[in-house]
């Protein structure tokens, strides 16, 4: 697979390490109420879509940058691949 | 129709017109007490030990393709009982003593070869942490030696000792241990469920469930709606696609495992060895095949294929073990989809839905478990109570924090 890095291009998916789903970007509040439920909810329970899934991937072998990428997990076709510190100044995943 | 060796003999010397179809091909009827969803090996299971067992007598299974048609038939038929936890081990091993007389129960020949397993070590610690393991085994009634350099040496002396970066330093060795033909097992539970009347039922893929006041009342499948009192889901890969439809979201991730064949060579690797440095295992088929396999490719992924990436880490583990297989071919590779759960362990147990059961998160060892897991679940959905060795398999245990994490990596199923 090749993941289009927003600033150095094509790059091999083998220079990256994958962590899962996009949505880990957005870590509750543990001050804030029902904080318990809310960290079981993110640390354990998923999505695993069949089709197209944002997913965190790092760029370890690389420029050391975190990044979204949309891919299909049926065909594994990469839609997109933005850096998650934009998606995160946006708003989260 | 029984198999013995005479028949064998009479079928051969009269040109095999005698053999008939394993299983007969049901239409579904308008209602089961029990429907068990996924014709792979634990559904299979699951719904021989229902009927042959638990005397359920009114019991289907819907498989959406042919049966056998799932990770039963892509596994590297490992089976072994060497786990560490007291949530596991009892399970594994009396999984081990389920294939020990299961081709006996089920009058099927399922080739399964008590060949051993051997997991090599290549440090003082590493061999620290398999005689615990080892002990944990014994503990549970299982059977572990462990061997030192020289003992390894007596068994395969092909391998690469004196490795700079990994020398083996011994192994653990589980003697019960081997393989079992992965097809065989599937086909020998369909006929002995298909036996004691239960209908199995092919290209009926479900779709949906009918829940009434929080309660299962049956199935929609691509052949009609099917009623049901339980309803008991065993998909594998396909567990977070099904369950999504009776509202559910798990601790589970999809992710793709590839396994890989070479031509057939002379026999040379007479059980099963693992590389505890890389990932790499390898054991020879009765055909001289070398299967072996190493990691999933560690992204999530429905795609039944994987990339080549793993391929060429699969095969470097491979050489850095046994240089002697660098000129051997490969000839196919395949992936499965496997149900990796957060900690790397199964749930066999109940839902929110009243009547609704889970069998899933078996990751990529659950082939070994297919008998156990086949009974538990049975067990489970005949009588509403766990079965005695599968009492941790909850599905509440990632919220208790009661984790079965035997690699200790937490909570990211690509590490498991
Ligand atoms: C490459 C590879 C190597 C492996 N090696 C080993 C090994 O050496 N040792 C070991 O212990 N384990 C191994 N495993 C893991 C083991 O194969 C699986 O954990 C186990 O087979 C899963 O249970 P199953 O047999 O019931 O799954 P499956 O055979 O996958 O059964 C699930 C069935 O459900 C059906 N299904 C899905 N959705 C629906 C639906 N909506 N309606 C109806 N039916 C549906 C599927 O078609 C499938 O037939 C390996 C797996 C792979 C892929």
């Amino acid at each position: 697979m090749l993941i289009p890095h927003p600033l150095l291009g094509p790059r091999d998916a083998q220079e990256f390490t994958y962590l899962g789903d996009a949505a880990l970007l957005n870590r509750p509040d543990g001050m804030a109420q029902g904080a318990e439920a809310a960290f079981f909810d993110y640390t354990y329970l998923r999505d695993n879509p069949a089709g197209l899934h944002r997913e965190l991937w790092f760029h370890e072998q690389g420029d050391r940058s975190w990044l979204v990428v949309t891919r299909d997990t049926v065909t594994h076709e990469i839609v997109s691949a933005e850096l998650a510190s934009d998606v995160k100044r946006r708003g989260g995943a | 129709m029984q198999f013995n060796g005479l028949r064998v003999l009479w079928e051969g010397l009269t040109g095999h017109r005698g053999w008939k179809p394993l299983w007969r091909d049901p239409e579904p009827q308008p209602e089961y007490d029990i429907i068990v969803v996924g014709g792979g090996g634990h559904g299979l299971a699951t719904a021989y030990y229902l009927a042959n067992t638990f005397g359920e007598a009114r019991v289907a299974v819907l498989e959406k393709g042919w049966l056998g048609s799932g990770n039963i038939g892509r596994n590297t038929t490992i089976i072994r009982s060497n786990y560490l936890l007291p949530g596991n081990e009892p399970f594994y091993e009396f999984s081990m003593k389920l294939w020990e007389g299961l081709e006996q129960e089920f009058n099927f020949n399922a080739m399964v070869s008590q060949r051993g397993i051997l997991n090599l070590c290549h440090s003082d610690g590493q061999r620290d942490a398999f005689r615990r393991r080892g002990n944990a085994m014994l503990l549970a009634g299982a059977d572990a030696e462990l061997l030192d350099q020289d003992g390894v040496r007596a068994m395969y002396p092909f391998l690469n000792f004196d490795n700079a970066r990994f020398p083996i330093k011994g192994g653990l060795l589980q003697r019960r241990a081997g393989t079992a033909r992965h097809d065989g097992v599937a086909w020998g539970y369909a006929r002995g469920a298909d036996r004691k009347g239960v209908d199995l039922i092919q290209n009926c893929e479900v779709t949906g469930f009918r829940i009434e006041g929080g309660a299962i009342r049956g199935v929609e499948t691509t052949r009609g709606y099917i009623g049901a009192k339980k309803v008991g889901v065993a998909v594998a890969g396909s567990t977070g696609r099904v369950m999504e439809k009776a509202g559910m979201r798990l601790p589970i991730e999809s992710h793709v495992l590839q396994a890989f064949v070479s031509e057939g060579l002379k026999p040379c690797i007479d059980g099963v060895i693992t590389f505890g440095a890389g990932h790499f295992y390898v054991s020879q088929s009765d055909k001289g095949g070398l299967v072996f396999g190493g990691d999933i490719d560690g992204y999530n992924s429905y795609a039944q294929r994987g990339n080549l990436p793993v391929v060429e880490d699969v095969v470097e583990g491979g050489m850095a073990l046994m240089p002697m297989i660098g000129r051997a071919r490969l000839l196919r590779s395949w992936g499965g989809i496997m149900d990796m759960s957060m900690d790397g362990s199964p749930i066999i147990d109940a839902t929110h839905v009243d009547g609704l059961y889970l069998n899933a998160g078996w990751c990529y060892g659950g082939f070994k478990a297919t008998p156990a897991s086949g009974y538990a679940f049975a067990h489970l959905l005949a009588t509403g109570r766990p079965h005695e060795t599968a009492t941790a398999f909850r599905l509440d245990r990632f919220q208790r924090g009661a984790l079965i994490d035997e690699k200790g990596v937490g909570a990211q199923p690509n590490l498991h």
